[in-house]
């Protein structure tokens, strides 16, 4: 009997489209990665590396290419991608965490909601019953998420893929488990974000868009599960959205006058690149008149909210490691260079 | 005197029949209540778990009633993911294991077995009455079903009492502004919306009173 698509996606069965993305996922890259349907994880080609410190992360789908199309060379070891928007369980986790254990030591690198949260918690409490040495570190970016007493606490965003990328090249390189979580941490201190929306998302199992957002409007604060934001406001120029974004990031990074920084130019899954180089344009002008020099960047959809229009931009103030680090070679599905 | 029929194995798997079924019938309510404060898929995460509990426990047999719960928690951290597969399977994991291996329990074993899935859930999810959480449905729950067995209550009253105090609490979540979980993340826009958790949970307990009321 063949399912009646009433949305304008790409399914075969809504309850299937995480499983077959990621087997897609493993046909497009077997020279990186493979897909290990059983558990529901993706896992480096060669892995467990002995001696390696191993970097695992997951969370809900939704957010392609975060977390498998980081899975390779220099950035991911594993991940474990939960359903839609919908952590993953410990489970996939554990299994995640054994598949890559060198010996070295396994780092969660886990975004701050609470099911991500406990869900990991939960693992890393097995992995550790069956001796595997575990560090856990909680990135929570998100400035638009102002009071975390009364909060789940700012969430996990941006930051998420430059700490992948910096602390894998770190893990990538040798260093050992005390070194490659302090590059996480470190990542994650001096990292702020800040997101805005254009439209709703569509989750594939409800075929409805999460919210209504009328044409004209724009949500500032949102994060990456379609939830609204904080404010809704009339939309206005490109010029004045990026204002307000390096704004509310600026004040709360505190950045000393000639700071370096890297910046991320993040598209939510529903805005082009025509747009997003001109939102990066905006950002690179008005963080130098800041006074900040803005040295490395990245500009693309790497951390999205399904097919959300919309825009986040994450400022990482870095040293002279971090920067080596940044550039060091990456090879995953989604990031390449170098290799 | 009607002496009360005891508690026992049939009791838990009716309770996760009965949870499944009226998720089911309202699936749709939940997804939409999270919707307006979230992401919209809690009918359907809630759905999966339980569907996979009563698979879990249709394989067991001959298991106690602690045992089941247990095994069911288990089975809802497993299947669930995001908070309330933790958090429930938490629950159902610490009541499970205040009965141990015994084969029947009673009513006030039965206020043992949700004041200790209560404590988890506040312990694991930091959260406290007026958080806008699952919290402001179970606690009152708690409470009455304590109080009104204690006072002798026929357990299938007192249940529909604690089942009443739990759609209260859940309908008190509506003025409030989330602090705990994703809804906290709207600030005041999360006030005027009832808490999806919080009516899961009157769901779960009104089917609780619906198995040992008609157990025979």
């Amino acid at each position: 009997m063949a399912v009646e698509t009433k949305v304008r996606k790409f399914l075969n069965d809504p309850a299937l489209v995480v499983k077959e993305s990621l087997a897609g996922l493993a046909a497009a890259h077997p020279d990186l990665l493979r897909y290990d349907a059983q558990q529901q994880i993706v896992v480096r080609k060669g892995a467990p590396k002995p001696g390696k410190v191993a970097l695992v992360s997951g969370g809900g789908s939704g957010h392609e290419p975060l977390h498998g199309g980081f899975v390779g060379l220099g950035m991911l070891d594993a991940a474990c991608p939960g359903e839609v928007f919908t952590s993953p369980v410990p489970d996939q986790m554990l299994a995640a965490t054994k598949a890559v254990d060198g010996g070295a030591g396994v780092i969660h690198i886990v975004k701050n909601y609470t099911g991500d949260v406990l869900n990991f918690k939960m693992a890393a409490e097995e992995a550790a019953d069956a001796g595997i040495k575990v560090e856990a570190v909680v990135i929570d970016d998100d400035v638009a998420v102002q009071d975390s007493l009364y909060t789940a606490g700012r969430r996990g965003v941006g930051a998420t893929v430059l700490a992948e990328k910096i602390a894998g090249a770190a893990a990538e390189r040798g260093d050992a488990l005390a070194q490659v979580t302090g590059f996480v941490k470190r990542v994650n201190e001096r990292s702020r974000s800040f997101g805005v929306a254009l439209s709703s998302c569509i989750p594939p199992a409800s075929g409805k868009a999460i919210f209504d957002l009328p044409e004209g409007q724009i949500e500032l604060g949102i994060g990456i599960h379609g939830e609204p934001g904080r404010r809704r406001t009339t939309l206005g120029s490109a010029s004045e959205v990026v204002d307000v974004m390096v704004e509310a990031v600026l004040s709360d990074l505190k950045l000393s006058r000639g700071a370096k920084v890297l910046v991320f130019l993040n598209g939510m899954g529903g805005t082009p690149l025509l747009e997003l180089y001109l939102l990066y344009g905006e950002a690179d002008r008005k963080l130098r008149a800041a006074g900040v020099e803005p040295v490395r960047n990245l500009v693309g959809s790497y951390i999205t909210s399904l097919e959300m229009a919309g825009a986040s931009l994450t400022v990482l103030e870095l040293d002279d490691e971090m920067t080596g680090l940044w550039d060091a070679p990456v090879h995953t599905p989604a990031l390449r260079w170098r290799a | 005197m009607i002496t009360e029929r005891d508690l026992d194995a049939a009791t838990v798997s009716n309770w996760m029949r009965e949870i499944e079924s009226v998720i089911r019938a309202e699936r749709d309510h939940l997804v939409q209540l999270d919707a307006a404060i979230g992401d919209g898929d809690h009918g359907t995460n809630m759905l999966r778990g339980f569907e996979a509990v009563v698979q879990a426990l249709g394989a067991d047999s001959g298991s106690p009633p602690g045992r089941l719960l247990v095994l069911a928690g288990r089975t809802l951290v497993s299947s669930v993911g995001g908070a309330s597969g933790p958090l429930w399977g938490s629950a159902l994991r610490s009541g499970g294991r205040v009965l141990g291996d015994q084969a029947t329990f009673e009513g006030q074993e039965l206020v043992e077995v949700l004041a200790a899935a209560l404590a988890s859930v506040k312990d694991l999810g930091a959260a406290s009455p007026g958080d806008k959480t699952m919290v402001d449905a179970l606690e009152p729950a708690v409470d009455t079903l304590r109080e009104r067995v204690a006072a002798g209550a026929p357990l299938a009253d007192a249940l529909d009492e604690a089942c009443a105090a739990a759609e209260a609490g859940g309908r008190a979540t509506i003025p409030m502004q989330a602090r705990k979980g994703r809804a906290s993340y709207l600030g005041e826009r999360s006030i005027g919306h009832q808490d999806p958790g919080a009516t899961s949970t009157g769901l779960i307990l009104r089917a609780l009173q619906r198995a040992v009321a008609t157990g025979s």
